[in-house]
This record gives structure tokens, sequence and C-alpha cells, in this order.
């Protein structure tokens, strides 16, 4: 027996021994954008990918990559996952789009889940979180804790998902206090330590005495803190590090529920292509604990808030509401649709400033 | 007791030696933080060295290779003129994006027209972009004795901010429904740097790369510029006295650098990566640099350079998947073959010697 041949015979009893491996479990892979040990974004993801390990054991094991950037590195990534035997693929973030979309086409019997996209196939599934209904409780709470009146807001990237958040935190911190005012700056970045502390304490000295992020590190948290008297909220995560000041709640990704019915619904081959945008009612987005820092009749009206939005009763964006230029967006008790909301692209009415062009 | 004894002449034995040097040394001090991380380093060390290479899903690795490589090889050759010369264009990153920008902008320009020589005029705005940019710290150089270094590297920031007011303006894709970047390139025919031969990865830009690789071999070895810039950098003085004019060679080699580095931008963006986005850039402009010193700033060493970093990408992210390891350490690994390369390369200058100080 040749050299040649033992190997051959050592490499098909491993693929056989392999392919039965495959038929016991499901293998799910995660691609994320940013670190796991980010605390917010990628961290959130990391945790529904462990809440998958724990809830179905040795069924399905569970494959990551962390820092993947978004372009042709991700569609390598993903089709070595495909190539490896990945069942169900979860791609986090939305640069993963296209990426997804060519590896998709390549692999049919391979199902894809891209987080906050819109492009579609029959095994490519996108869901998102309604991040925004959260935003309206942080503007809530932010429009009565501000004594400045001033709200810094740091904004990754000037796209619809970003952009609703600003507005939904602006039209509830409107509500209470007319005086307040938003100072926006964009930080080009989902996960940049440096670029967060830097823009925050931008923030600061420009008279913020709230922060409310929508990048993924703590280290915004970090500059408030030393800062002193300016309060922040967990972005993506709790972030309870900080708590009690400066954070004084959070908005919270759980994705866990929608990773396991996902899983579960390969291994019961019902899975179909789908778009989900869940919010608070369904438990995709969960309000962080409000601290003590936030006066007892705030915090009951900003879970009464939550609750409002989690039951139906009330939809965060409700007219009568103007857009940015004056020009009127909802009439009185007209509530925005899915569609307007998905590609949002303006600010609303009181809002300074320009959305990068 | 140890001494060092500087050589009067580099050791070329050495200056062959220690790449490879530095590289087993990488392994050997990975395999020890993989080993407490608590995985196999054997196991570790093979999936990142040789899984792209002889694994069952070689096929698809091998031409993703020359696709992560391209890019690094071409940038490098083009720095590795100033680097032997003493001029130190850091900015590459910065010309990568501008040379992608342009390319990009000629190529949308004609959207949806069909032509042949959409493509080929595209190269050149991807070339003359990064040529440009690299201009500006060149003329400032000559012009008023600032540091190419600092310059250089400062306009890569700016660059980064033009590429996301381009993908959030003038390039946005008028049916991406708000979201920011640019049309596919790569679904456009007439734009796309597609493969030349379904999966073998090769396109124009892998073409452009061993191309330039001969082109700098030649150029280096063979002819008057090569020589001006040898002696340059390593004598400024004898260089003015040989007819060297330093001003001349500052604009040339900045000039070849951001040309390279500009086609490797637009190359990569109507290929791989598609579309201009806000975060196109992924550091091949930096990771370049140690692929020109790992290369020791010659062509040959550089292609070889080129394919090794490509490796450790390719293998980092299989071992990431198929073995649970974190993408940090990945990326330390990557950091311990510049500096071991730069530890050992004082067996290059310097002579070991065991004795007494001071025995002469």
């Amino acid at each position: 027996m040749t050299m040649k041949s033992v190997l051959a015979g050592a490499t098909l009893a491993l693929g056989l021994s392999t392919g039965a491996f495959a038929q016991d479990t499901t293998k799910v892979g995660f691609i994320y954008v940013g670190p796991v040990g980010d605390g917010g974004w990628s961290y959130e993801h990391n945790q529904g990918r462990l809440a998958l390990e724990e809830h179905f054991g040795d069924a399905v094991e569970t494959v990551f990559v962390e820092s993947v950037p978004e372009g042709a590195d991700a569609e390598r990534v993903l089709t070595q996952m495909a190539l490896q035997g990945a069942d169900l693929i979860f791609t986090t973030s939305f640069g993963y789009m296209d990426p997804t979309l060519n590896v998709a086409a390549k692999f049919p019997d391979v199902k894809f889940e891209h987080a906050t996209g819109f492009k579609r196939a029959d095994n490519l599934s996108t869901y998102s979180a309604r991040f925004y209904e959260g935003r309206a409780v942080q503007g809530h709470i932010a429009g009565q804790m501000t004594e400045s009146n001033i709200v810094g807001y740091i904004g990754s990237f000037p796209i619809p998902e970003v952009i609703r958040g600003i507005n939904s935190a602006y039209i509830h911190a409107k509500a209470v206090n007319p005086d307040v005012e938003f100072k926006v700056v964009w930080a080009y970045t989902w996960f940049d330590p440096a670029k967060e502390a830097e823009a925050a304490t931008v923030l600061i000295e420009q008279g913020a005495d709230v922060i409310l992020q929508h990048t993924d590190s703590t280290a915004p948290q970090a500059a408030a803190q030393a800062a002193g008297n300016v309060i922040t909220f967990g972005q993506a995560s709790d972030m309870a590090a900080f708590a009690p000041l400066p954070r004084v709640s959070s908005i919270i990704d759980n994705w866990s529920p929608y990773y396991i019915a996902r899983t579960q619904a390969v291994i019961d081959g019902t899975w179909t292509s789908t778009d989900t945008w869940d919010g608070i009612g369904p438990g995709m987005v969960k309000i962080g604990e409000i601290s003590d820092a936030v006066p007892a009749d705030v915090k009951a009206s900003a879970e009464a808030l939550r609750d409002a939005i989690a039951s139906g009763e009330y939809h965060p964006f409700t007219g009568p509401l103007n857009k940015q230029d004056g020009s009127v967006w909802l009439a009185d008790g007209e509530t925005a649709d899915d569609g307007t909301l998905a590609g949002m692209n303006f600010y609303v009415e009181g809002l300074s400033g320009v959305i990068p062009q | 007791m140890m001494i060092l004894e500087k050589r009067q002449q580099p050791s070329p034995i050495w200056s062959l030696a220690t790449p490879v040097l530095a590289v087993i040394l990488t392994m050997i001090c990975g395999g020890l933080l993989f080993a407490t991380l608590g995985k196999n380093p054997f196991e570790t060390i093979r999936t990142i060295f040789l899984d792209p290479l002889f694994s069952e899903f070689a096929w698809y690795y091998r031409p993703q290779l020359l696709i992560k490589g391209a890019p690094l090889v071409l940038i490098a050759i083009g720095l590795s003129f100033g680097f032997r010369a003493g001029i130190w264009n850091i900015g590459a990153e910065g010309q990568y994006i501008v040379g992608a920008i342009c390319g990009a902008a000629v190529g949308l320009a004609f959207y949806p027209a069909n032509s042949a020589l959409i493509f080929p005029l595209m190269v050149m705005a991807g070339a003359l972009g990064g040529l440009l940019w690299a201009m500006i710290p060149g003329i400032l150089r000559v012009k008023f004795g600032t540091n190419e270094i600092l310059v250089s590297l400062m306009l890569v920031y700016v660059a980064e901010q033009l590429l996301a007011s381009m993908a959030l303006g003038a390039l946005r894709n008028p049916e991406g429904m708000g979201f920011p970047g640019s049309r596919n390139l790569s679904q456009y025919p007439s734009a796309a740097n597609l493969e030349l031969i379904a999966g073998s990865g090769m396109h124009w830009g892998v073409v452009a790369a061993f191309v330039a690789v001969i082109f700098a071999y030649i150029t280096l070895s063979r002819h008057v510029f090569g020589f001006q810039v040898r002696l340059s950098g390593q004598s400024p003085r004898a260089a003015r006295f040989a007819g060297v004019n330093p001003g001349l060679l500052v604009l040339i080699c900045m000039g070849i650098s951001g040309a390279l580095a500009g086609l490797a931008g637009l190359f990569e963006v109507a290929g791989p990566a598609g579309q201009i986005s806000i975060d196109f850039n992924v550091g091949y402009g930096f990771t370049a640099i140690i692929v020109a010193f790992l290369g020791r700033l010659h062509p040959v060493g550089i292609l070889l350079a080129g394919g090794l970093m490509a490796l450790t990408y390719i293998g980092g992210e299989i071992a990431q998947s198929n073995l649970g390891l974190p993408g940090a350490a990945i990326q330390l690994l990557q950091g311990m073959l510049l500096f071991f390369l730069l530890a050992v390369d004082v067996l290059t200058h310097y002579r070991v010697r065991f004795g007494k100080v001071g025995v002469a």
C-alpha cells in the first residue's frame, strides 16, 4: 500500500465521520463587525449565540468570526463557513448585505439571515429590531434630566436606522421639555473607542449634560464619568458597569429568542425567508433598568411609555409631526408606516443641522 | 559576555535568512500563545499556515490568496522604491482610497453605458488619483521641506473623510433606498474587474501585481533609476555627486507608490469590494508597509511576503471559525511577525561576538 492510498483512505474515513457528525448537529455560523468584547452590538449578538448553545446543547454547534470588514473579506468568511458545513448563518451588520446576497446565491441549501438589511432571497431572510422604540423612552428621560437643555448625540453613520433613533429621541425629549436642543456628532464608525470618547468630550465641552450614543463601545460612558454631571444610556448592551451614574438606563438588543426560533425552524425544516422587525413588545428590544439617579416620577412615566409602546397602544412616530423644513409629515393621530421608517432620510422639525450628504 | 559588533557590510546571508527566521520565531511564539489560550498549538499553526493551501477546501482558498495578496503586493512594490531611497510614504492607505474613488467615479459617470473603453479609463483615473494624492506630501517636502511621513499619514484621515462624503453624497447609489454606498461596480459589466478565468482568483489587480513585481525587479537591478534610488538610500551625499536630483527623486518615488496604491484601490473597488462604501478601506495601505519590509524591499521578497501575509489573514479566519480562536490572537500573530523581523534584523547589520568587552 502506498503512502498516497493510506492518506486517501484516511481522508475518506475523516470525510465519512464528519458527514455522520453533520447529520446529528445543526451548525450555525455568525460573523461580527466588531470584536465580541466590544460591550455593545457584537457582544449582544454573541450573547445570542451563547444562548443558542445553551438552549440546544449538543444538537447545535456554533462558529463565529469577529471583526470581519464589510466587503470582500466578509464574502470570503461566509463562503468558508458555508463550505465547512454551516446550515444557518447570521450576518450581523448592515454592510454585509451584498456579500451575504452573493454567497447565498452560491449556496442555495444554506440558510442566511442578514441583520438590518433590505435585500432578501429564497434562502436569505432579514431581521432587525425597532430600536427607535427604545430611543423614545431614552428621549423621554433625557428631556427631563438635562439641566443645560443640550443633549449630545453620537451618531455612527447617517443611515435610516440611526436617523430614526435621533428623530425618536428628539420627539420624546421635546414633548417633555420644549427648550431641549440636540447636538449630533457623526463618528463614522460603529466601534472605535478613541473616536467615540473624543466625540463625547466634544459634546460635553459644548454644554451637553446628556450623551446618547449609537456607537457600540463604552468609551462615551467612561468619558461622561470622567467629566462628571453627565448622564448616558447603555447602547445595544446594558453597560451596567457604569450604573447608577453616568448610565441611567439602556437599550438592550435581545437577539436570543429570535436566534433560537430560527435555529429551531432549520432543525424542523420549516425555515422560510422572512423579514422580521420586532420591538419592545416581542422582547427583541429591552429597556435596561432605570437607575435611582432618575427621579421616581420620571422613572414611572418612562416605564409607562415603555409599556404603552410594548402593548401597541402608542407608536413613537404619531402625528402631528412635521419634517425639518416645516412640511407636514404626519397629520394629527396618524402613525408612520414601516416603509417610510425603513428609508428615513430626514430630520423632524426642531432638529438643527443637516444630515451629511 | 555577548557583544554586538557592527558589520562593515550588511551580511548577505543573514539578510536572506532573517525573514525565514522571523517566520519560524513567530510560529514558535504564536504556538505558545495559542497553547496558553487552550488551543492545540500544532493544529492552530497548521490551520493558519497550511490549511489555506492544502486542506479539503484549498480549491477555494488558493484563489483567495491571490485576491487578498494582490493589493498588498501592488502597494508594497510602490513603497519599496521610496523606502530604499529614504523617502517614507506612510500614507498609501489614503492614496488607495483616493484611487478607488477616482476610478469608481469614472465608471459610475458612464453608468449604464456599455463600452470596452470604460474599464481602461477607470484604471487610468485610479492611478492618477493615487498619484495626485501622493504628490501633496511630495511637493510639500520638495518645496517647503515638510516631513512626508507626517503629511502622508495625516492625509489618510482626510481621504477617509472624503470617502465617507462620497459614499453618502456624490457617488451614492440613487436606487439604494437612502443607504450609503455607491452602485455595485461588479454588477456593471463594463466597469467590473471580474475574474479573468472563473474560480482562479485572477483579476486585473493580480495581473497588475505580477507585472509590477517584474517591472520593479528590472528597474531596480538593471536601470539607472534603480541605481539612483539605491544610492540615495545608502548615501545621499554620494548620490548628489553622482548627479541625482533629490527633489525629482522624491516626486518620482512618491508618484510611483501613489499610482500603484491608487491602482490597487481601483482594482479592489471594481472587483472584490464592488462598491464605494464608508469603510471600504480595510488597512491594505498600512499592512503593505509590513509586507515591504518583510520582503526586504526586494520585488521577489515582497511577492513572497504578500503571499505570507494573505495566508495569515485567510488561515486566521479559518482558525477563528473552526477552532474558536479570538480575532485578536491573529492580529497579535501578525504583529509578532513584524516585531521578530525587526528584532532579528540586528543580525544582518551586526555580528554577535562572545567574549570580554574591550579586548581589541
